[in-house]
């Protein structure tokens, strides 16, 4: 019994033993690992971070995640390697507590580039697969599905087996099968299996597998793999219509935010109004001037900005619209050569205003973070700062049409386009009317900047480039019609958005031109002609 | 610092008012001497003040009127002060050549710097022979030209587009197999995806792994582009952009690419319009890793250039503002012109001409630039990656100066050619033929 003991009591002490040293071998090779950061060269840091993640320490994973983030600081001087957290505190990455005393002079981040980026990805995902956020678990999957790195093959079984949520269940299956596809040594009927994976996922990144496979690959397999691409490449091919319709519909809003201004001032009231890309200018510098107050002043609104902008943008466009009207525009009624030369000078002038103001560089308008990133559906992939400019764009459109319908000011506005002479003998004040008019659609203009700064340059050439298409939409469309300039300027965006695939963007908007004049020649006063005032004079 | 009254137009009031005093208190130094006040070196600056391209070229004014400021205050040159001639070609092609004419016989400048897209330049080169003056061109552009009135201190595509591909196709770029060329339709991007056309065809990429793209200026909806540019990445192969998109449709393109959530460790974008100016008006966040191929980059760390950027910073009253390469290479132009007048000791244009070549001047990267007989410049080439505050961390540059090419060597018709502006005293000589003039 006593040597049982003592036998007992020597197996526990010499796994003891083993125990602590495999730990002290473990942080010896996590500190030996970590030297590799010190040398500020690109393969040394591939050796560091590959070092790192076999210790097996528990600092590993938040050393590479501060490597990823560029939090990773060394200093040649005093041979130490520290991260710092998101509160910027500076730790010690070999005791992971934090650094004492002032940091190192010579403090600097540890260097990163693309291919190293890559690595950090596929180690971190081989190091999460089994991390309790499922979001992280997700990340890790897709990481792993574009490493490809069979040593991330058990883990990924064993995250298999445990995982409860479908959807990371499958991006971790998708990631297995990526990974046997690549592995030479994998069993043919697993990689039957992995084919069969990779085409109902059916996404690009599946093609890219799937095209990319080893030539190593049984005859089976790649026969397979073959019947596969072509039916994923019929699939996308029907999204591809699907998703032109989408960009169709997308640039048509952009182009209808831009013209719905000008069928105002242009189509209602018939003044060829040149600085109206201006007005889209001015409106994006008003969301520039309030983001720049948001930032300095009250950070924590930012993502309001542009709820604030767009009232503000619409009153100070439309004031300048206002001003134009009764300082230029009233004295040129009936002469639409001087209207055109007079608001073209204006415009310049504009331009000049504003580039002697902000300086001629772009302004740096943020999205807020409710505009960024995009979605998948289906297998396409809609952005979020188009998606809301739709909606956004069709918002302004209905309030316009019920502003023109309901409000006693539409109400006026229409009586002054259908017959100037009656309606100034029923006691209209037409040359308010007209000022008004005016400044609603410079005032819609400017709103159409705030949701045009959400995509495009703001520079003081902002307005230029959409000046051009504005008048291609309400040229088309024929004067005077709200109706006709949604549906005209929606056929434009997707008849341009069909023809880019095939004719190239360039060949595509000369392409547009042409049809449309080909168009004005056979129906000259657009698609929806109407009576009004252009029609008479 | 002396001023013409044409060239305080088109300034902010504040700047005319500094001129203005500035140009009092200079002038009232000189009441003693009248004529002495005449005596100044005109140098003449022509860059767009107004309309598309004053975004990049106002920069490049700003840029020059500080260094003559610099030198004035080390005394000028030949003894007489310098004097900025500034006028505004308003981004208007023939107007470049009228101002320049305007430079050259009425106020009689004895050298101008100017010029940013490759049509201005062209369209002011007759004007140039015509009067036998000099131009200081800044800008990166697409080669294929040497003219004895022009010096080039931008890059040529040998040191910008050639050093680029070579790097994405390394190790640490990526090594990438499937190339789309994406560029604005015009002449840079067309002759520039030409060369880099013929070079992948040499370097054994196969013409169904390369794709062609065009957009026309100020494009806007990169919708359809940025999905054709992941469609045709889906090929299993590692695939880059090599982007050629010029200022202004960047923007939204880079937006696009962040918001559709192409990263650059799947498709890296190489651009060669793309500096800290551009990234000044964009969120970098979602472009981090994203690729720019300069001669310069203001992250540098050298002490001429931390030196150049906190003079501009003062010059400029704003402590954010950024610099870029198109500057730098105003600030070699101006250092190697400065060295030719004094070396011949007379700002005549045939004597600083013949000067010129072999004339060295320090960069702001810390190496020496070399005047070459074919009136480009040596320059170190720089591959950087966008970091998240919207500077460029250099991850590549080539080991030595690479000297500027005038005549591509991957193009029929020009790799023939040879520009010697001192020996063979030709911009085109034919080395088949061993004719002066073209293929």
């Amino acid at each position: 019994m006593r040597a049982f003991c003592e036998r007992l009591l020597a197996l526990v002490f010499a796994l003891s033993v083993v125990c602590v040293a495999a730990n002290a071998a473990r942080a010896d090779a996590y500190e030996d690992a970590l030297a590799h950061f010190l040398a500020d060269s690109f393969d040394d840091t591939i050796e560091g971070i590959n070092a790192v993640a076999q210790s097996g320490h528990p600092l590993a994973e938040k050393v590479i995640v501060a490597l990823q983030d560029g939090r990773l600081l060394f200093s040649e001087e005093q041979k130490r390697v520290f991260f710092k957290d998101e509160a910027d505190r500076l730790f010690d990455a070999a005791s992971g507590s934090p650094a004492t005393g002032s940091p190192p002079a010579d403090l600097s981040q540890v260097r990163l580039n693309n291919r190293l980026r890559r690595i950090i990805e596929a180690t971190l995902g081989g190091l999460t697969l089994l991390a309790p956020d499922p979001a992280k678990r997700l990340e890790a999957a897709q990481a792993v599905f574009k490493s490809k790195d069979a040593n991330a093959l058990p883990a990924l079984d064993q995250a298999i087996a445990k995982e409860t949520n479908a959807r990371v269940k499958r991006a971790l299956s998708e990631a297995r099968a990526a990974v046997i596809l690549y592995l030479d040594d994998a069993a043919e009927t697993d990689k039957i299996d992995a084919v069969g994976v990779m085409r109902d996922r059916g996404d690009n990144e599946a093609l890219a597998v799937l095209r990319g496979l080893p030539d190593t690959a049984p005859p089976a397999v790649k026969q397979l793999a073959a019947d596969a691409i072509a039916s994923i490449e019929r699939t996308l091919s029907a999204w591809e219509t699907v998703q032109n319709a989408w960009y169709g519909i997308s640039l048509g809003s952009v182009l209808l935010l831009a013209a719905i201004g000008l069928a105002i001032t242009f189509g209602v009231m018939g003044v060829i109004n040149m600085a109206h890309g201006e007005m889209v200018m001015l409106g994006a510098y008003t969301t520039f001037v309030v983001q720049e107050v948001i930032r300095t002043r009250y950070p924590g609104l930012f993502d309001y900005s542009l709820f604030i902008a767009t009232p503000l943008a619409f009153l100070i466009a439309g004031m300048v619209g206002v001003l134009i009207e009764r300082g230029i525009i009233q004295f040129l009624y009936g002469r639409p050569l001087e209207t055109l030369l007079a608001t073209w000078g204006l415009s310049l002038i504009l331009q000049q205003a504003v580039r002697t103001g902000f300086g001629p560089t772009n302004k740096d308008v943020g999205n807020p973070s409710w505009m960024s990133g995009s979605f998948d559906l289906g297998h396409i992939t809609i952005t979020y700062n188009r998606l809301w400019i739709v909606v956004f764009t069709l918002l302004v459109f209905v309030l316009l049409l019920a502003l023109l319908r309901y409000t006693r000011l539409g109400l006026e506005m229409r009586a002054v386009t259908q017959n100037r002479s009656m309606a100034a003998s029923m006691g209209i004040r037409t040359g308010w009317i007209d000022a008004m008019t005016f400044g609603l659609g410079s005032g819609i203009a400017g709103i159409a900047g705030v949701a045009l700064s959400q995509i495009d340059n703001v520079s003081p050439n902002l307005g230029q480039g959409y000046i051009i298409d504005s008048f291609m939409v309400v040229v088309f469309v024929g004067v005077g019609n709200l109706w006709g300039t949604l549906v005209g300027a929606l056929t434009l965006g997707v008849a341009n958005k069909f023809l880019e695939p095939f004719a190239g963007a360039v060949l595509a908007k000369i392409a547009i031109l042409v049809l449309i004049i080909l168009f004005i020649q056979k129906r000259p006063r657009g698609l929806f002609a109407l009576k009004g005032r252009a029609v008479e004079a | 610092m002396f001023i013409t009254k044409r060239a305080a137009a088109g300034r902010p009031l504040t700047r005319r008012w500094l001129i203005a005093t500035a140009g009092l208190a200079l002038g009232a130094g000189f009441v003693g001497q009248p004529a002495q006040a005449q005596e100044t070196i005109k140098v003449g600056i022509l860059h767009s003040l107004s309309g598309t391209m004053a975004i990049s070229e106002t920069t490049l004014k700003d840029v020059m009127l500080m260094l003559i400021e610099e030198q004035n205050k080390k005394g000028g040159i030949l003894g007489k002060k310098l004097e900025a001639v500034v006028v505004d070609p308003a981004s208007n092609w023939p107007l470049f050549a009228e101002k320049a004419r305007e430079l050259i016989t009425k106020d009689k400048v004895s050298v101008v710097f100017g010029c940013w897209t490759s049509v201005s330049r062209k369209s002011v080169l007759p004007v140039f022979k015509e009067l036998n003056s000099i131009l200081f061109y800044p800008v990166q552009y697409e080669g294929e030209e040497s003219e004895r009135n022009v010096f080039y201190t931008g890059a040529a595509p040998n040191q910008q587009a050639i050093p680029a591909v070579d790097y994405l196709m390394s190790k640490d770029g990526g090594s990438a197999k499937r190339w789309v060329l994406a560029g604005t339709d015009y002449v840079y991007p067309r002759t520039t995806n030409k060369i880099l056309e013929a070079y992948l065809k040499q370097k054994g990429v196969a013409q169904s792994d390369i794709m062609i793209n065009y957009t026309p200026f100020g494009h806007s909806d990169w919708q359809t582009i940025v999905s054709d540019i992941k469609k045709f990445g889906s090929a299993g192969k590692k695939t880059a952009v090599v982007s050629t998109i010029n200022g202004d449709a960047n923007v939204p393109f880079y937006k696009e690419l962040g918001n559709q959530g192409v990263k650059a460790t799947d498709i890296p974008v190489v651009a060669f319009s793309v500096g800290e100016e551009e990234l000044a008006g964009l969120d970098t966040k979602p472009l981090v890793g994203h690729l720019a191929a300069w001669n310069y980059f203001q992250s540098i760390k050298s002490p001429v250039n931390a030196n150049f950027i906190k003079t501009w910073q003062t010059f400029t009253k704003n402590p954010k503002r950024v610099t870029n390469d198109p500057m730098e290479a105003h600030v070699i132009g101006f250092a190697m012109w400065l060295k030719a007048v004094e070396k011949v000791k007379s700002t005549d244009p045939n004597k600083v001409i013949d000067a010129l070549p072999g004339i060295e001047a320090p960069n702001l990267t810390g190496g020496t630039s070399k005047m070459l007989p074919n009136h480009h410049i040596t320059k170190p080439v720089f591959i950087g990656e966008v970091r998240a505050d919207g500077q460029f961390d250099t991850v590549w540059k080539t080991p030595g100066l690479v000297p500027g090419d005038a005549w591509s060597n991957y193009l029929d018709g020009s790799k023939d050619l040879e520009a010697d502006w001192v020996t063979l005293k030709c911009g085109n000589y034919n080395k088949v033929t061993k004719k002066c003039g073209g293929a």
